[in-house]
């Protein structure tokens, strides 16, 4: 099981290959639309990238509701446990 | 006294795709035309979906119209009489009669009376559908030559205002010809449905309210109330919408799938395809079942959506059709083609392109 570093990092490498955005520019606190410029096709490949990563499923109801990458990467330290 | 034994057509061993034909309707609409009804930009638009212009039909020409035309052109391009077709079969969600079917019409249109006529109700799938169907009654024998046209009038059924799918949708119409053949044309399809999304993709709502609707208008003794009554009646006529996330991540990702087992099916690999032909739904679902499917850079990928938009039923077809104009030695290669849409539903299989 991931720590929330590592799922972090497992993020930004998934949001680098989709975006071409520096991984260190995936910090917790960043919004995926407003900060990251993330649009919601990029996000739904995004969402099922980490599923396959992660071994977790984000139902699409779900989705709407990870706002920034910490969100993320709390609901997917939370699908793992 | 004995039984007599029942006679039964002899079967044709293998069928092929013999013909292809298209209608493409006159007006195009830009992404700036779009833009005077949503808040958007052409960027935008392209970046999203791709898509740069889509045609629509004139208010004359109807799907009748449009499956006509390609019909014709797919009889002419696979050097059948009308008179030959033992079945028609129209997928279209945009005939705007529950009864009678559109193929009816559409087979005394074409010369092909009394051959059997049926719509099909499989939205974005219809066309792979419908090929399913040609290929299993000319294999089976019930029919020699199936005519198969993917036909929508989408234009009739928007909301231009609307955002979720209005902007990517136009008109037009695909027609093959399936019949029998020395070796095997048509893989095995692979189709299916899963009604569990049946919300994710659909009109606003059912006809029965415009029906209750315009019967309490009647009743209305104001003539004031009346025209009110038009102008909502108007608004009531229902329209497509969808969920485009969930819609995008079961189109990619399961479809993906699907287009897997219709190659596997088939017995041949990634490498022996000619053309990749999906649904021209949306460029960022294309490129990403591309990417999915692991194609080698060889396959030649259907983008007709560019300039068409989605066209539902029309676009394997329509998109088929562009690809074997502009790459005639695609002629006698597999294409894969998978089909995937309201319903849902969902229909694959690898062809010999005609």
């Amino acid at each position: 099981m991931a720590s929330n570093e590592e799922i972090l990092a497992g993020l930004a490498e998934i949001v680098n290959e989709e975006t071409g955005l520096a991984p260190e520019a995936v910090e917790l606190d960043k919004s995926f639309t407003d900060d990251l410029d993330i649009d919601s096709i990029s996000m739904m490949t995004i969402v099922v990238n980490a599923e396959e990563k992660f071994g977790v499923r984000i139902p699409d109801e779900e989705v709407k509701n990870l706002k920034t990458v910490g969100d993320a990467v709390s609901f997917i330290a939370g699908a793992q446990a | 006294m004995s039984t007599p034994t029942l006679k039964q057509r002899p079967v044709n061993e293998f069928s092929r795709i013999l013909g292809i034909g298209a209608y493409r309707p006159e007006i195009i609409v830009t992404n700036d035309d779009v833009c005077q009804w949503i808040d958007s930009s052409d960027e935008w638009i392209r970046q999203r979906t791709g898509i740069v212009t889509r045609h629509r039909a004139p208010k004359d020409v109807s799907v009748i119209e449009m499956a006509v035309a390609a019909g014709a052109e797919a009889l002419a391009n696979a050097g059948i009489e009308a008179s030959q077709l033992g079945a028609v079969i129209v997928s279209t969600v945009t005939h705007p009669y529950a009864t009678p079917s559109a193929a009816a019409l559409i087979t005394e249109k074409l010369g092909a009376t009394p051959a059997p006529a049926y719509d099909v109700s499989a939205a974005c799938a219809g066309y792979c559908y419908g090929v399913a169907q040609g290929d299993a009654l000319v294999r089976s024998g019930a029919a020699d030559y199936v005519l198969v046209i993917g036909a929508e009038k989408l234009s009739d059924v928007i909301n231009n205002h609307e955002r979720t799918i209005s902007f990517l949708l136009g008109d037009g119409a695909g027609a093959v010809v399936i019949g029998p053949a020395d070796e095997p044309g048509v893989g095995p399809s692979v189709w299916g449905s899963d009604g569990s999304k049946w919300d994710a993709i659909g009109m606003t709502h059912s006809m029965l309210d415009v029906k209750d609707f315009s019967q309490s208008a009647m009743k209305s003794e104001s003539v004031l109330d009346a025209a009110a009554a038009g102008e909502m009646q108007s608004s009531l006529w229902p329209t497509l919408r969808q969920d485009g996330q969930t819609v995008f991540r079961w189109a990619v990702w399961e479809m993906a799938k699907v287009a897997k087992q219709a190659l596997e099916a088939a017995g041949i690999t990634a490498e022996d395809l000619g053309a990749f032909v999906p649904h021209q739904a949306n460029m960022r679902i294309i490129d990403e079942m591309v990417k999915q499917l692991k194609l080698p850079e060889s396959v030649i990928v259907g983008r007709d959506i560019a300039e068409a938009g989605n066209t539902s039923a029309a676009s394997i077809p329509l998109a088929t059709h562009r690809l074997l104009q502009e790459n005639p030695e695609l002629s006698g290669k597999y294409s894969l083609q998978i089909g995937f849409g309201a319903g849902l539903v969902f229909g694959a299989q690898v062809v010999r392109l005609p």
